[in-house]
Formats: structure tokens, sequence, C-alpha cells
């Protein structure tokens, strides 16, 4: 009866009003032999047992706060978040709403929405963003389904670099088994591809480009000639892009992009072992009848108030059914808000400093590392905040000897690209000290 | 030009003003990429942290939420979320661990997820449980791709029909059509069950299942169950449930135990995870012993076992012949998993079944309160949720006015229009967490308002009128489009 605000005797008034006479009575539509089963489950703990054994959990785990120095990314990012970001987040008031249906009484969520629409396209260049997605692999899946759909399934090659994240790339391929799609460019051995070299693979068949930026290597390339190459044949060019580097980076939208998506994570969302984190997705106006997701819009209610509202909801599966742009319904609502509160409370210069330092250490690092005998940087190209660094011994042995000295080291790349067994990814960001970046350089030195 | 209550955090903009800062650099200067790659300008908003905080607080009070009020919101499942929940998934070991952490370091975290599998599977009573789906109709997407690879495997290459009641979410045959399958609609019954005959000449060899909600849209129980169960299975065919209405069946039936292959969870509704105003949600997949070598990679499992003195070792296993993976990682972690392993842990069985009874007794409550002012088309006993009509004999009004009218009383209005099969369709869901005196007060504001709407129908008509908002004009928006806005001295380029 944990939060059930019902006395005995009011219980039974309402049984008798119901006409029947016990709880049990309530279900006799159910098959007999199958009702009521007995749950095989520990008995219920009081609100102060369930807060000690919770904690009791969270503490057997070593986190990246109080036990690990980390350099550790790929996909997920460990980054400052302000204050204010959780406060707002704990307001009852968003968290416990539903999906904004009833616009007269739902407008906080729905301009903070319509506010994160217009961060997100002003930080990718684009002209549109949906309300979100889970995260950043099923908005790149999602972008698959709308160049299926733009080209109503008549192209089906879709062209990808290996230097996608292989996560995303496994979820592509998931979402897409009943589309009977050609690929082409995905070969985890060619990992010294270059956006050019994925040209040739681009022909009048092909729908969609899908590129990485900065690539999961932590490379920046300018993928202006890409696009352009890939208009020439009609196929959609589509960057999945890291929204941090973006506050830095030339946008995706300046080189011509159609679509870019991403994982929004680093923007104020705690690393919480890998979600709930949040998808951004954004386009050009052109393709908004094929997005999937929730779109708010701005309007005016009947006494000329400014006001927003979800639109195009005819896109939607509770109006179109089978025939809808995706079976998307819940998506990421209280994550976006996060997003927003974060990059409004630092600010255009906060960010631009977060940016700055995330660049500045993993340079520092860089440097550093590689006059380590026995480590070098394996690429020339500019790099953000991530890097590969190549080991003279298996990167597993590495981060083993790492995490004996309290390290989380990079990412082994060996476990998705068989040639890059010795290789690192290493992250850096501005949680990383110069105190914690010597450290790992000192370590490094004695191996 | 329209009357602005709230300018956007692009319009309180001041260029200049400072938030949080961050510090200072320690390590020497590295110089920036090639100007050629860095981005010419940021057109973000500039403000202080005051700013920003009433700006979000007054945004806040333009909501209606569970901890306002009553959100009757059918088929939704608005209960109370336990604010314990939120301490618990901000405990500093769950907020700060990386989900690529070798194994070694995150026992707490593979442990919970663990407990939650086998937990999910002992309430269901299926055979598998993946977490890693992130909402309800991600979850359906995962059961779809599990049912085709299941006949695909034994090349069984003719099944290409999904059977769903005229009753279901929009979300099933959304999800069907994701594969390119092809939807055959059941009509349901005078009782609201599904209509065994229509059922029984849709079954045939090329039918790969059925997608059922049970208790269904209209708050019923098919009282058929066991002879729809084997129809789909006699034909061949897997029987999907959708569990968006569990809520009213913990400790009452397990689907598992009625012959249902797959269903998914919505830790967002029956077990507390809050809504958010639109997700994070949480959608787990529950498999029946046919289905679980399909499940989705990776599982959490046992890769070392222990004894009395070692705990064993967590890790994650991948089933035989999997589907793949479904998102990045592993599942709604933080925001979904540890409120609802509080939540269950909280409860126990007797806990968990005093859920399903009182949301049940709740909506049977209501119901009786409502029955002689709303015409209630499928009338006997309901599950947690019923449906009843929003119109009068001889009058205009529409399930949209009393909606709205019920803002005035301060209430959530129900779900409207849906199931498509009831027109002008009311579907409340009181939950289990609302107390007598509530449901009272709701019953007798639409008693009130079917009065009104008799003897003062422009009440209805202009309803809202005591909330900060109005009506809105919904076509201005789909016609104009207007998406995202910009700071003010940008304006002039982008429009």
């Amino acid at each position: 009866m944990t939060y059930i605000p019902i006395s005995p005797a009011e219980r039974d008034a309402m049984l008798k009003t119901v006409g029947v006479k016990s709880l049990d009575d309530l279900f006799d539509a159910i098959p007999k032999k199958h009702r009521f089963p007995e749950l095989n489950l520990p008995a219920a703990l009081t609100e102060m047992e369930a807060a000690a054994h919770l904690s009791e959990m969270a503490s057997s785990n070593e986190n990246v706060r109080e036990h690990l120095i980390s350099f550790l990314g790929a996909g997920a990012y460990h980054h400052y978040v302000p204050s204010v970001v959780d406060h707002m987040l704990r307001r009852g008031e968003f968290y416990t709403a539903y999906t904004p249906y009833q616009p007269e009484i739902s407008q906080g969520t729905l301009q903070a929405i319509f506010e994160y629409q217009s961060l997100m396209t002003n930080l990718t260049g684009m002209e549109v963003s949906n309300a979100s997605h889970y995260d950043g692999a099923t908005a790149t899946a999602e972008a698959v389904n709308l160049a299926y759909a733009q080209y109503r399934g008549k192209r089906k090659k879709i062209v990808m670099s290996p230097t996608v994240n292989p996560q995303y790339r496994e979820v592509i391929r998931t979402y897409s088994q009943g589309m009977g799609l050609e690929e082409a460019g995905d070969d985890p051995t060619q990992t010294e591809v270059t956006p050019e070299a994925m040209i040739a693979h681009i022909d009048e068949s092909t729908m969609l480009v899908v590129v990485q930026y900065p690539d999961f290597f932590g490379r920046i390339f300018d993928y202006t000639k890409l696009i352009n190459a890939a208009h020439e044949k009609g196929a959609l060019v589509c960057v999945v892009a890291n929204p941090t580097a973006l506050l830095m980076l030339k946008t995706p939208g300046d080189m011509g992009a159609d679509i870019v998506v991403g994982e929004a994570q680093p923007f104020g969302i705690p690393l919480w072992y890998g979600g709930p984190y949040l998808g951004f997705f954004t386009t050009k106006k052109s393709y908004v009848h094929k997005m999937a997701g929730r779109l708010i819009g701005e309007t005016v209610d009947s006494r000329g108030n400014r006001s927003y509202v979800l639109t195009l909801t005819a896109r939607e599966q509770h109006i179109k059914r089978e025939r809808a742009t995706s079976n998307i319904c819940t998506n990421q609502g209280l994550l976006a808000l996060g997003c927003s509160v974060y990059m409004s409370v630092l600010g255009k210069q906060g960010l631009q400093e977060v940016a700055n330092l995330c660049y500045q250490k993993a340079h520092y690092a860089a440097a550093e590392l590689s006059k380590i005998d026995g480590f070098g940087l394996c690429h020339t190209e500019p790099f953000f905040h991530e890097f590969v660094l190549c080991c003279s011994k298996p990167a597993s042995e590495v981060n083993q000897y790492l995490l004996d000295n309290g390290i989380l080291g990079g990412y082994d790349l060996g476990k998705d690209y068989p040639d890059m067994q010795n290789h690192l990814l290493v992250c850096v960001t501005e949680m990383n000290s110069k105190d914690e970046i010597d450290t790992l350089v000192e370590i490094l030195k004695e191996m | 030009m329209a009357n602005i209550i709230e300018p956007t955090i692009f319009e309180l903009s001041s260029p200049g003003r400072r938030g949080v800062k961050m510090p200072a650099s320690d390590v020497p200067v590295t110089a920036l990429p090639p100007k050629d790659l860095l981005r010419s300008e940021l057109p973000l908003p500039e403000l202080a942290e005051v700013d920003v905080v009433r700006h979000y607080m007054k945004l806040s009070k333009f909501n209606y939420s569970v901890d306002d009020g009553f959100y009757p919101l059918g088929s939704c499942t608005m209960k109370y979320n336990p604010k314990i929940n939120e301490d618990t998934c901000r405990l500093p070991g769950f907020l700060f661990t990386h989900p690529l952490q070798p194994i070694e370091t995150v026992q707490g975290n593979l442990a919970l997820m663990f407990e939650m599998q086998e937990w999910l599977k002992e309430i269901s009573g299926f055979a598998g449980v993946t977490l890693q789906p992130a909402a309800g109709a991600h979850g359906e997407f995962t059961g779809v791709l599990m049912m085709a690879a299941y006949h695909k495997l034994r090349g069984d290459t003719k099944r290409t029909k999904m059977l769903i009641p005229d009753a279901a979410h929009g979300t099933n045959p959304a999800s069907v059509g994701m594969l390119g399958m092809q939807v055959v609609t059941i009509p349901s019954d005078d009782r609201g069950n599904v209509d065994l005959e229509k059922l029984k000449a849709a079954c045939d060899d090329t039918v790969v299942g059925m997608m059922l909600t049970n208790p269904n849209t209209l708050g019923m129980f098919d009282e058929n169950i066991e002879k729809v169960v084997n129809m789909v299975k006699d034909c061949g065919g897997l029987m999907y449930g959708d569990g968006a209405n569990l809520n009213a069946l913990l400790g009452i039936v397990r689907p598992g135990d009625l012959g249902f292959d797959v269903m998914h969870f919505n830790l967002h509704k029956t077990f507390s995870v809050p809504h958010g105003g639109g997700g994070p949600g949480s959608g787990p997949v529950g498999v029946s012993q046919r289905l679980v070598d399909f499940l989705p990679s990776p599982l959490i499992g046992i890769v070392e076992e222990g004894d009395a003195d070692t705990a064993p070792l967590y890790g994650f296993v991948s089933p035989k012949n999997t589907i793949g993976r479904m998102k990045a990682f592993h599942g709604h972690f933080g925001g979904g998993l540890v409120r609802s392993y509080t939540y269950i842990a909280m409860h126990g069985p007797d806990g968990l079944k005093d859920i399903s009874q009182y949301a049940v007794l709740n909506a049977n409550y209501l119901q009786a309160r409502l029955r002689d002012t709303y015409h209630i088309p499928y009338d006997r006993i309901c599950m947690h949720e019923f449906v009843m009509e929003g119109r009068f004999e001889g009058s205009d009004i529409r399930a949209l006015d009393i909606s709205k009218r019920l803002m005035d009383y301060n209430f959530h209005p129900p779900t409207n229009y849906f199931p498509l099969i009831v027109s002008e369709a009311l579907m409340i869901e009181p939950t289990e967490t609302e107390n007598k005196d509530t449901l009272d007060r709701f019953a007798d504001a639409l008693i009130k308002i079917a009065e009104e709407a008799k003897t003062q129908p422009e009440l209805l008509h202009n309803a809202p009128s005591t909330t900060q908002f109005g009506r809105m004009d919904e076509v201005k928006a789909a016609r104009e489009l207007v998406l995202c806005c910009w700071l003010p001295e940008n304006y002039e380029q982008m429009t």
C-alpha cells in the first residue's frame, strides 16, 4: 500500500458503489487457473531500507568522480554540469507532466522544447530540429529512414564510413533489416579511409552517405567536397556530429549537409552508465515532412498570446498508423530541457570556454604522450578532444595497467577494428586537470 | 503582433552577459585548427544565471503535472512519481559511471540490471528480458523484429501479415510499418473483445502474429483471451502483448502464463518512471522460451559463477540468433532502471498486487459514478481504465469541449478521441495513487459540465477560461511552420 491513499473504510464504500463484494471480485474476466499468481520477489522494503540498499549498490561501483581518473570517451563524455541544470530538472511541473497534448496547460514544456529546437539548429547550422530521439545511434538510424522515405524505396544503397561509431553502425543494421539495403564503404579493415576515397562508392542508386564529425578516431575533416559529390549523384548526406566540437568547428550546415544528428549527452546529461541520453536530429526545411519525431511550432492562442503547439502531427503514429514516418512516441523530453538549460546557463562564452579547454587539454595530453618511448599519435589530421594513441603493446594490456593504477584509459579500438589491436582512443575534457594528464604520462612511462 | 507572456531564451539574451564560467586553462597553449575548419560565429544566447533560473521557473508554472493534481490520461498511467526515486537515481555511483568501463568496476550497476531482468521475468511470466529498448514504441519495434527473425530462421518466408485489433495504439501498426509488413485490422465485438469469427477468418499461414493490448484500450480484459491466443498459435503465429496497460495486471495474471510470446513493459507507466513532459521512458521486452535466442545483444548475464564466499561476476552475454543492437550502450539505466528498481523493491509481491487492485477499483468507481450521465458504450467491469462518449443527444458539444472545460475545474483532461472505435471518446485512467475525494471531485465536475452543456454551452465552447493560455490556433502553426527562433540580431538574415 506504499503510495495508495485509500483507507479500508473508503475502499469498502467504493466497492459498494461499484457493486462488488471484494477487490478480488473485480477480476472475474481473467482465466481462473492463471488468476492471482504468487510472485517470487523479495519482500517490500521501506523507504529507509531502499535508500540504504540502493546506496550500497551504487557505492560498489568505481566512479569517475571519486575513484578513477578517466580518459574514456568513445560516445559518452564526462563534462561539468552546472548546478542549475539539475535544479530545473527537479521541478515536478516539468518532470511529472506528460507529452504536451493539451497545449493550454503545457506551455512550459512546449516553449522549452521550441527553444531546444532553436538551440540545436543554431548549433548545427541547419534549418529545423525535432524534439529529440532516444540517443545518437537511433537518431542516425532515423536518418536512414528519412532517406529511404525520400526516395520511396527506389534508392537502396547506403554509403557509410567505417569511422562512424561502431555501435551506431550496428543500430543502423538492426533498424534497416526490413529494407533490403545495399551497403558500401563500411569496411573496418580500411580505417585510413579519407572522405575523398568515399566518393568512389557513391552512385545513382545511393540514397544516403553517413560520416562522423569529428570521426570515431577524433579526426576533423571538412566534408564539403564529399557532400558536393554526393549531391551530384542525388544522394543525401548525414553528418553524425559531436555537439561540443560544434561549438568551435565549422558547422555541417556550412558544408552543405542534409541531415545533422548526434548525441547531446555532453550537454548537461550525466554519464549514468549509458543512458538515458539525448539524440538530436536536424535537417533542411524541405525534408521536414519526412522527418520522424515530435515537432513544436509557434502559433497564437484565442487571446492573442504567442504560444506553441505540437505540429505536423499527421506524420506521426497516432494519426497515420502503419504509414507513419516512424513509430516514435515517448522520446527524451526532459533531457532536451536539460540540454537547453545547460546551453543557456553557460551561454555563448561559457560554451566556448568548454570547447577551448577540451581542445587545449587534449592537445597537451597528445603532445606529452607522444614523447614517451613506445607511444605515438597514429594520425596527423587535426583533432578536437579525442585522438588515437599507437602503443607498442596491445591496448588491452595498456588499459589493464592503467586500471591497476586508478586510471580508466582510453577505448580499445581492437574491439571493433581487427587491425587496431595496439590502438587506444584517448579522450580529454575540461574535467581532466594538468595533474591528471601528467599522472597518466608518468604511469605510462613506467610501464 | 502577438502578446508575449514569456520571451524566448534567445530574446532574453544580451551580448556580453555571463552565466557560469569555466576555469582558466592550466596547460600550455596550442594553436587552434586552421581557420577554414572553424565556425565563423556561435549564435547562442548570453544570459546571467539568475535570468536562466527565472525563465525556466516561469515556464514550469505554465505546466500542469501530476505533482499539481489529477491527471487521468487514459493509457498513459499518470501515477504519482515517488520522490525517493529521484534521489536513488542520482547517487554518484550511478551518475558517474561510464558505459564502457571494465565490468569489474561496475558490478553494482550490472547486479541491479541482472536483478531487474529477473524481476521483470517473474512479474510477467516470461523466459527472457532485454532492458535495452528506450521506450514503449522502441520495445514494440524490438518485439516485431524478433517475431520476423523467428519465422525467417525457420525458413517460413510466407509470413508477412500482422493482425492488429481496431482498438490498438497507433504505435502498433507504425512498428509493423517500419518492417514493411502488412497490417490486417481485426474488429472488436459488442462486448469489447476481439471478434473471434473475424480473427478465425484472418488466421492462415501468412500470419506473422498478432499484436494485442490486453486489457485493451477500452479498458476491457478480453473474455476469450485463451481462445484468441490458441487461434493465432494454431496457424503458426506469435502473440505480441502491448504492455502499455500492465498496471491492471501486476500480481493479477502473467501474460507469459496466458501464452503470449513477447511483450514490452513501459517502465514510465507501470513502474513509476516520471514522464518528463515526453520522456525519457524505458521499454524492456520480455519473451517466451521460443524467442529467447533472438533477444537484442547484449543482455546482462553471469560470466563467472560465485560461491558461498564470493558474489558472481556479472557481465554481458549475446543471444545465439540475436536481432542485434537496438541503441548505443545498455538501455535507460539511470533515469529508467534505477527508478523502477527502487519502486519494485519498495512494493514486493503484495504491494504490486495492491497497485493493480486499487488501479482497477478506482477506474470502476469513477465508471459507476459517471454511468448515469455519460454514455459508456462497453459497459461492464473494467480494468484500470474505461472509455465514455463525450457527447449529448441534441447538443453540439464535443469531447474536446468537455476536456477543455475540465481545465477550468483544475483537472487534466482524459485522453480524447482514442480509441478510434468510440465516437467522441474520453478515455479515463485514474491510477491507484488517487484518493476517493479526488475521484469524487472529478466525477462531480464532469456531472456539472454535462449540466452546463445543456444550460450554458458557451462555457464549454469558450473553455478554458481560467488558465493562463486559451485554445491554440493549430492551423496557423501547421501553415506557417515557425519551428525555431534566433538571436534578435540574426532575425533579418534568417527569415
